[in-house]
């Protein structure tokens, strides 16, 4: 008989312990996998934006159309400008109306002419759009100048956030599960005393022993990260509407399986390391052979 | 061969659990162990098993120095001893043909040879019809029976029994004495620890007694020592 079918045993034979600590374990790999998607996203973000560097000027409504080609001539003259593109008012409807398919009663409310027109510059590197943004402010037509410079900012203070704040989580839950599996191995132990004790005397190896209590803590943490990943992965299907609808533009969802599917890999690692480090020191700690 | 050479056991700085025990048993003898309670037959039997080790003196099995063996070899040395206990010391959330297979299964027996063994040494115990019930289900005498096929179903050269008969009635005991006879004549040696005294006079074996750590009398065919 394996240390496997030994263990299998062992779990059999404690349901409940079993299930709180697949429960505990899949709370802290529910945390890490989101974690690291929110992380992956906001990362995928930033670099869409970072690699876009463009600005956008929206001009006000009686704007004609010789003022509007005035400044994209005179941006089309200028060395730092990569490409120029008018947005009319009934261009940005259409984005608008695409934007919005599948939302009714925002598309009644609004018409081309509530819309602003804009132009979108491109620049060659992203130093360059500040002083365009700069220029384009001075322009008495212009209401408004977006530079993803502030969105980059933001971005990248919310990826600070995530990493800071996800991190701490994690590490958190990986302590407080290692603990936890430690205290539920370390129970068994204590209760299986007379089986130990009983295999040592008909020659059990200290291996043969303490394997199924390893693998057990293992095997705790295998369920939890496999569950949460499906939970995660399931979830992040569900939500993929809404994310498109926000941020479409960046090519966010849906999520590359090969992605998810390394995702698990990381996970199932994880759960070996937490499963087995906490499982370790309670053979240390309990199983005196 | 069992040899004890000039063996003592101390606990503490004090308490002698034996001393100076120099004993040798043959390979297939019976062997009862006898005395009072405190007299060291217990000590004697948990040196065998390398439980603990002797303060001084040589323990011999099969010519080698048991006190000598590195930790890593104590598992494989174990499982020439086959060891019943008074109380049976049977796993209960195991039915009998469980707690029989676990020698088995320790010993990386594959499942079918552990069913066709276990098969076999619990028909000849006679509790072949009690394979799927639990400790707590079973009679003294079928509990023992129990732990004397978990004992020798992986064929060991000692089988060691610290007062099996101990909690059983005398036709039980009886009974539980035969089966160890029986595994004796198979080759097995076996060192019984009793305080039965018609056992030990019936059966005419050897008779170790021991009194106060130290061995006062070995006879060949010898009687239970009243006055121990």
């Amino acid at each position: 008989m394996s240390y496997v079918d030994f263990a299998k045993r062992n779990i059999r034979r404690s349901p409940f312990q079993a299930i709180a600590a697949s429960m505990v374990m899949f709370l802290t790999f529910f945390a890490l996998v989101t974690f690291l998607i929110l992380a992956a996203g906001s990362q995928k973000i930033l670099q869409f934006y970072e690699s876009k560097p463009q600005a956008i000027a929206f001009f006000k409504d009686g704007t004609t159309d010789a003022d509007i080609s005035a400044i994209q001539n005179a941006l089309a003259k200028d060395a730092r400008v990569v490409k120029v593109k008018y947005v009319s008012k009934d261009d940005a409807l259409k984005i608008y109306r695409e934007r919005n398919k599948n939302d009714p009663t925002l598309l009644d409310l609004v018409t081309a002419n509530i819309l602003p027109s804009s132009v979108e510059v491109s620049a060659n590197f992203p130093s360059d759009l500040a002083p365009i943004a700069d220029l384009l402010r001075q322009e008495p037509v212009v209401s408004e100048v977006v530079v993803p410079e502030d969105v980059v900012a933001a971005l990248t203070s919310f990826t600070t956030t995530i990493r800071l704040v996800g991190g701490s989580v994690v590490t958190f839950l990986t302590l407080f599960s290692i603990l936890i599996i430690l205290m539920i191995i370390g129970f068994k132990i204590r209760l299986r005393r007379d089986e130990i004790e009983i295999m040592r005397l008909i020659g059990a190896s200290p291996n043969f022993i303490r394997m199924p209590f390893v693998l057990e803590g293992i095997f705790y943490g295998l369920v939890g990260s496999v569950f949460s990943w499906v939970f995660v992965y399931a979830l992040l299907w569900y939500l993929t509407p809404f994310i498109k609808n926000y941020i479409g533009e960046v090519n966010l969802v849906p999520v590359n399986p090969l992605f998810m599917v390394g995702l698990l890999a990381l996970a199932a690692v994880m759960a070996i390391i937490i499963g087995g480090l906490g499982s370790m020191g309670a053979v240390r700690r309990y199983l005196h052979i | 061969m069992v040899v004890f050479d000039h063996v003592t056991k101390k606990y503490g700085t004090s308490t002698v659990a034996l001393d100076d025990v120099s004993l040798e048993i043959k390979q297939g003898e019976f062997t009862f162990l006898v005395g009072p309670s405190g007299a060291g037959k217990s000590t004697l039997l948990r040196l065998l098993t390398r439980e603990t080790l002797p303060t001084t003196g040589k323990i011999l099995v099969d010519s080698k120095d048991t006190t000598k063996l590195k930790d890593a070899d104590i598992p494989t040395y174990r499982r020439k001893i086959g060891f019943i206990f008074q109380d049976f010391k049977l796993l209960d959330d195991r039915t009998v043909f469980e707690n029989v297979a676990l020698t088995l299964e320790v010993l990386g027996k594959s499942e079918e040879e552990i069913t066709k063994q276990v098969e076999h040494i619990l028909k000849l115990v006679e509790i072949w019809d009690k394979r799927n019930l639990f400790p707590r289900q079973l009679s003294g005498g079928e509990a023992q029976r129990t732990a004397i096929a978990r004992a020798v179903v992986g064929k060991p050269e000692i089988v060691l029994a610290d007062e099996p008969t101990g909690d059983l009635d005398r036709k039980t005991a009886w009974s539980v004495l035969q089966l160890l006879n029986e595994v004796n004549s198979w080759g097995t040696t076996v060192i019984m620890a009793t305080h039965n005294s018609e056992i030990v006079n019936t059966l005419k074996k050897r008779v170790v007694s021991l009194n106060k750590g130290a061995i006062v009398r070995d006879e060949a065919e010898g009687k239970y020592d009243k006055q121990l």
